[in-house]
């Protein structure tokens, strides 16, 4: 079978080019002076001093940070309720219900935001809350989805025991069905956070071109300016803060994890 | 789980699903506008169809999306299924490997993975146009189709294509004639999700596509600023034609199991096995 092995290499080659090249080139832009050549190159941290030093791109990635923050508690709170709804329901059921929640998933995320904009025109609100409406309007069925797959493969059985074992419903809620849940959760705040935070086009379409996000200032340094390095300086430090993020909600997954290993 | 749900659930479970549906009809709605308004419904009419079928931009809009997304799938298809069948054989260290590098596209934003893609191409000197946009299509989808079909890999049995090759098959009639039948679910969910990312797509082509060269999420992104009512009859169109598709995705295998269910049951009476 050794040779089927050799299949793989074309892709070695390929994703050498096309994966790994590319994201090392935004690390050397971010350490390098803009206006370099292969040949010339010159090493700098001073992209990373000037964003921290600037005084509006900091509160830029803080803002980026709470509104993806928030967006995904938002995601949870009402997520969370319509996955328990949905895995209460017969299989028969579940499976339509599922359908009804992917169908608009299908359509272009541009096309259903640009429509809110319409819907929101109609109301009188700040920029803030209409690009929470549409971040949330956008993420929240992966979230769902993810919480409903979770919930079920819970052993109906559990659920049973405790009641027989003389838990009410809220500690069988508590104690049962909310621990085994919690992977679903995980990865629920992974398919949120991630795009919320690096999202440009809800801001921009909703928040009336004021409510500038950190995706909003990479497009911008990238397209409007042409300032590549400073461009590659400013996605390297969303790229590592979301690094870290994800980092911290794995391990609010393990414990369960190792348990189902066991 | 299996519970009695209460008229409070049933009514959040359907407010969440009217949130969902909202926007969607609201477009549909407003596409029948006779003024340019996206606020005041004047009257029905279908002139901003008309203007659609008569603008040249969104046709090459729809005509890109299209032939970038097929492309896009064709290729992603066959490499993904190619390199998942090496990977389910080769060593565990490069398997490791691949998946780790592949997960970078999947785990980044996407604003990170295009940038990446543009300077690419730019060091390169590679001019960017529709080409460019293609390619970067195929190397975000490839890791996709691999994710769906190594599973299908790894349940198979692995003496399978030994007995094939033992039983007279060449390397080659193992692999289509044994392997890709049986992991042939794998390959056919791997090819649906790399045609609706591709056809989904707005950051990473809005990155690496070349001048004047637009998909249809590009043009709405770029007209968004304008009144442009256009916009809601392309939505619409976007919203009949994907429908469709997904009602004869999900319908049609219904009726082919009812229908062969039917066939089982007459050839079972034909013969006289009840």
């Amino acid at each position: 079978m050794k040779s089927f092995s050799k299949m793989v290499y074309p892709y070695v080659v390929w994703a050498t080019i096309m994966i790994v090249a590319p994201m090392l080139l935004i690390v050397l832009y971010a350490f390098t002076v803009q206006g370099n050549s292969v040949l010339t190159l010159q090493f700098t941290l001073d992209n990373f001093a000037r964003f921290f030093s600037d005084q509006v791109l900091p509160t830029v990635l803080w803002r980026s940070l709470k509104m993806a923050f928030v967006t995904t508690i938002i995601c949870i709170l009402l997520g969370y309720p319509t996955a328990y709804v949905i895995a209460k329901n017969q299989p028969g059921k579940q499976a339509v219900m599922v359908l009804l929640i992917t169908l608009p998933m299908w359509i272009n995320m541009l096309v259903r935001t640009y429509a809110w904009r319409g819907i929101l025109s109609h109301m009188h609100m700040s920029g803030e809350i209409k690009v929470y409406i549409g971040m949330v309007y956008n993420f929240l069925p992966f979230m769902i989805l993810q919480i409903y797959t979770a919930l079920s493969k819970i052993d109906p059985a559990l659920i049973t025991a405790a009641h027989d074992l003389g838990a009410n419903s809220y500690q069988t809620f508590r104690r049962v069905i909310l621990p085994l849940s919690l992977s679903g959760i995980v990865s629920g705040i992974t398919l949120v956070f991630l795009p919320a935070v690096s999202s440009f086009f809800i801001p921009k379409f909703l928040g009336g071109g004021r409510y500038v996000l950190i995706g909003n200032l990479i497009e911008d340094y990238f397209i409007s300016t042409g300032d590549w390095n400073f461009g590659s300086a400013i996605s390297l430090i969303m790229a590592v803060i979301i690094l870290i993020s994800m980092y911290i909600t794995k391990k609010l997954d393990r414990q369960p994890a190792e348990k189902e290993r066991r | 789980m299996e519970q009695k749900t209460g008229i409070f659930q049933k009514i959040w479970f359907w407010l969440i699903i009217a949130f969902f549906y909202l926007p969607i009809i609201y477009v549909v709605f407003f596409s029948f506008n006779r003024s340019k308004s996206l606020t005041n419904f004047t009257g029905f009419s279908q002139r901003w169809y008309q203007r659609m079928f008569e603008s040249r931009p969104i046709l090459e809009a729809i005509g890109h999306t299209v032939a970038c997304a097929l492309i896009a799938t064709v290729v992603s298809t066959i490499v993904g299924t190619i390199t998942a069948i090496g990977l389910s054989k080769s060593r565990r260290v490069l398997r490791e490997t691949i998946n780790q590098v592949n997960n970078l596209p999947m785990l980044n934003p996407d604003i990170v993975t295009a940038i990446g893609f543009m300077l690419f191409f730019t060091s390169l000197r590679i001019r960017t146009s529709f080409w460019t946009m293609v390619l970067a299509h195929i190397a975000f989808c490839i890791p996709y189709v691999i994710l769906s079909v190594m599973p299908k890999l790894r349940s198979l049995d692995p003496n399978m294509a030994e007995a094939a090759m033992d039983l007279g098959c060449t390397p080659m009639q193992a692999l289509t004639k044994v392997i890709v039948p049986q992991i042939k679910p794998g390959i056919i969910s791997g090819a649906l999700v790399a045609f609706s990312m591709s056809f989904d797509d707005f950051v990473i082509s809005l990155f690496t596509t070349g001048p004047g060269v637009t998909n249809i999420s590009i043009y709405v992104y770029g007209n968004v600023k304008r009144v442009n009512p256009t916009i809601n009859a392309l939505s619409a169109l976007l919203v009949v034609v994907i429908t469709t598709v997904l009602i004869i995705v999900n319908v049609v295998p219904m009726i082919h199991e009812r229908r062969a269910g039917k066939r089982v049951t007459a050839s079972q009476i034909e013969t006289g096995i009840h």
